[in-house]
């Protein structure tokens, strides 16, 4: 027998010499498995599951008409946060960066929108319209690019002039003014969106089949209609979003490390801040790198200095391994 | 070579490295699988005495939730995306997909958990882990584009919410969360085999390597030590003098 006293590594490299115990791993997979059976069936009897319908855009015409008319005008001034992106989207604009990190510029424009006539000139050319709207199509496509952005800018900014304290517009109560055929077309959108048409028109487009749903996400994102929904299930990002499912369901709570950096004000701003830093401008760059970081130290942990340790220095192994211990102590490695 | 050519008896088990069937790369492929899984290692009736704790169900628990998720998959897969929003049957299989998910990333993150608590990469176990952490990412993104594929609100939420963040590093431009053909077609066929693979490995370096053994208690008091008997006082545990394949 030999004096040297073995350290755990070694005895951890070594094919294991000490006491055994029965084990039937085929039996413990087969409880397991009926267990984890029994346990979902029952979740799923008892809970159920989360289904809430999608939203549409007959439902925005519906009940938000005015919101979707501001929205669309947006659309037509290049004013809203799809026509502004910038890639993968469109050339609006750069993206967002840490330092000279510009990823999202360097993959460059892969999933062209042209938010404009993507959102509201070719979803209003898919169908026959009242004349006012026919007339105001002809319009607008014989109207040079310039005239197009004056005409939809100055009503896009009358609509802004009318948010009352909540922050609710108004379009009806526009000051009035020169926004050549904007007002028709916006009219037009809303009436399709409400009679249901928007929502084909968006999904086929033109086309018969479509699994691809990028155009109507970010147009229901421009409005507060999505927004306002996901506000009211508390779904939003800075409220641990990530974690959350409609109806109090669990959403994805195994994302707590990357929802986390959402909820401190380094990154988020508050509601009422008039000005944000670079760091809360690019949180997301920012964020999605310290995740990175994360699961960089977590994948190759068993290399790095200090955090491997961890588990020597906050003795839970104690807990875990109590009863080999209390019969054996530590003869694994004498 | 022509396989017609010395066709004779097989030659005896191990063949010899030096002998025309031990040259034969299916003999070589088979006795390198058989040398380092053989069965007893493979399928064990033995665990070390220290393999006696609650943390220890929490690497096959997670197997059997995806089993569960696999087979529930299967069922919503071949019934279309749009079956559970107008089948009770349909509602009823997707909430049994969705619970399985929970419990499956519940006993997967328990595991990791306990393992971190052993400091299970130690005695060349690096391996272990590192397949383990990188089964936890790959099934963080399966369960992902579930959510993704569900063609209900919660859908469009988070494809609105989490394109930001993939564009802000490039992945956005490839990986369009707002695509639901390609977001269906990841989570139904390359993101579970993806897992499934890797956990198959995962489990066969386990099976090599073996449970890792305890921490060194500070105190150093052997008690109840086998004494050189060969016999530990415990009616189910013995000393195995070959010591356990691991």
């Amino acid at each position: 027998m030999s004096a040297r006293r073995k350290t755990s590594d070694d005895v951890a490299a070594q094919p294991w010499a000490g006491p055994v115990r029965r084990y039937d791993i085929v039996k413990e997979f087969v409880i397991a498995l009926v267990v984890m059976s029994v346990l979902a069936t029952i979740l799923a009897a008892a809970f159920s599951s989360p289904d809430e319908k999608a939203l549409t855009f007959q439902g925005w015409g519906a009940t938000a008409a005015d919101n979707l008319y501001a929205t669309t005008v947006g659309e037509l001034a290049g004013s809203t946060e799809s026509a502004g992106y910038g890639p993968p989207y469109n050339d609006a604009g750069e993206g967002i960066a840490v330092g000279p990190l510009k990823p999202q510029k360097w993959m460059g424009v892969r999933i062209p929108v042209d938010p404009a006539n993507d959102f509201v000139i070719t979803p209003l050319k898919s169908q026959e319209q009242p004349a006012a709207v026919a007339t105001a199509l002809q319009a607008w496509e014989a109207a040079t690019p310039e005239q197009r952005q004056a005409w939809a800018a100055a009503l896009d900014e009358a609509i802004q002039a009318t948010a009352d304290a909540d922050g609710a517009l108004h379009p009806d109560q526009v000051a009035a003014g020169d926004y050549g055929p904007v007002p028709d077309l916006a009219t037009g959108l809303v009436a399709m969106a409400t009679s249901g048409a928007l929502d084909g028109a968006m999904l086929s487009r033109g086309g018969f089949y479509s699994s691809d749903a990028t155009q109507q996400i970010l147009f229901l994102g421009d409005g507060s209609y999505l927004d306002d929904a996901a506000t009211a299930q508390n779904l939003q990002g800075n409220t641990w979003g990530m974690m959350n499912g409609v109806n109090s369901y669990p959403g994805q709570p195994w994302l707590w490390w990357a929802s986390l950096w959402y909820q401190i004000p380094t990154f988020n701003p508050a509601e009422d801040a008039t000005t944000t830093t670079s760091l809360q401008d690019n949180a997301d760059a920012w964020i999605f790198y310290i995740i990175g970081v994360i699961s960089l130290l977590i994948l190759f942990l068993p290399f790095i200095p200090g955090l491997r340790s961890i588990p020597r220095w906050i003795p839970v192994y104690r807990l875990i391994w109590r009863t080999y211990y209390r019969r054996h102590g530590n003869s694994h490695l004498v | 070579m022509a396989i017609t050519e010395k066709v004779g008896t097989p030659g005896g088990w191990p063949p010899t490295p030096d002998d025309a069937d031990g040259r034969m790369w299916t003999n070589r492929l088979r006795t390198r699988i058989v040398g380092t899984f053989p069965p007893e290692k493979l399928l064990p009736d033995r665990q070390p005495a220290y393999v006696a704790s609650w943390i220890y169900v929490f690497g096959v628990a997670t197997i059997a939730a995806f089993i569960l998720l696999v087979v529930s998959g299967l069922v919503l897969s071949a019934e279309g995306p749009a079956w559970y929003h107008k089948s009770t049957a349909g509602h009823f299989v997707n909430s049994v997909h969705f619970w399985s998910v929970q419990l499956f990333m519940l006993s997967m993150v328990v595991h990791i958990w306990g393992k971190f608590w052993m400091a299970a990469w130690r005695g060349n176990r690096a391996m272990t882990w590192i397949t383990g952490v990188v089964a936890f990412f790959a099934s963080i993104g399966t369960a992902f584009t579930g959510y993704l594929v569900q063609s209900n609100f919660e859908s469009q939420w988070i494809s609105f919410e989490a394109k930001d963040g993939l564009n802000a590093i490039g992945v956005g431009a490839w990986f369009n969360v707002a695509n639901v053909g390609q977001m269906l077609l990841l989570h139904v066929c390359l993101l579970p085999v993806v897992v499934g693979v890797i956990v198959v490995w995962h489990v066969l370096l386990v099976r090599k390597h073996g449970v890792v053994p305890p921490l060194p208690l500070k105190a150093d008091r052997p008690r109840e030590a086998t004494d050189g008997t060969g016999v530990s006082s415990r009616p189910d545990e013995a000393v195995q003098t070959r010591g356990m394949a691991s």
